[in-house]
């Protein structure tokens, strides 16, 4: 049974271990994504996450279902927060169970790569200078926004 | 045919709007919204080809569009 889900509340790592594990498993991973002080060179204070949240929503449990098929584990769960988050706190958690150590840390790789790449959420960082901006991952420039 | 095109981060921003109502022709294409699109201020500050989801599924220029379809222009995408 795999579980995705977009929170608005902070990413409980210990519960979405738990969620996860089996007798049937000897590994567990847990990724978590975590907002970091410096982007680019920029000092960053903190990201607002956004999304387009019905496609979002159902991107995530296509990943899910389809990282269960590929790598031969239902047991995938995956949060993405929106809204505003401070440093250090997690925007996404993923957390995966399998037999086998390799195969986990496959399950693990591709589950968060996918999301990436295909999940439509969006984050703005806020800066030290008091300026705000899209992230674009693909290097476009993007509008600023005065404070 | 009047659809609505959802708008979402910086092309919100750009555009002034979390929507805007298009007029198409009928038997349109996601290419016909992209045209439409371009004629509204601040559209310029988007790239010439975004990606378009139809009904929540990323879409190709030539998707058929009906009235009732929920289209969105997705910006490059930054989760994570």
């Amino acid at each position: 049974m795999t579980r995705a889900q977009l929170v608005r509340d902070p990413i409980e790592a210990n519960a979405l271990v738990r969620e996860v594990a089996a007798p049937a498993h000897g590994a567990i991973l847990l990724f978590l994504g975590v907002v970091r002080e410096v982007n680019d060179g920029r000092g960053v204070t903190g990201i607002e996450y956004s999304a387009y949240e019905a496609m979002a929503q159902r991107e995530l449990e296509a990943i899910a279902a389809e990282a269960a098929a590929r790598f031969g584990s239902e047991s995938v769960a995956i949060v993405h927060r929106l809204g505003e988050l401070g440093l250090e706190e997690a925007s996404v958690g993923i957390a995966v169970a399998h037999a086998h150590r390799d195969e986990a840390y496959a399950l693990s790789r591709w589950t968060i790569e996918e999301l990436k790449r295909r999940v439509p959420i969006w984050k703005r960082e806020h800066y030290v200078d008091g300026t705000r901006e899209w992230v674009d991952p693909t290097g476009r420039p993007v509008a600023e926004v005065s404070p | 045919m009047s659809v609505t095109v959802l708008l979402f981060a910086s092309y919100a921003d750009a555009l002034g709007a979390p929507s805007v109502s298009v007029d198409l022709p009928d038997e349109a294409t996601v290419a016909d919204v992209l045209a439409a699109v371009a004629q509204r201020p601040g559209a310029e500050l988007l790239p010439a080809l975004p990606l378009v989801a139809v009904n929540q599924r990323y879409a190709g220029v030539s998707t058929r569009v009906s009235p009732g379809d929920e289209i969105a222009l997705i910006p490059p995408v930054a989760g994570g």
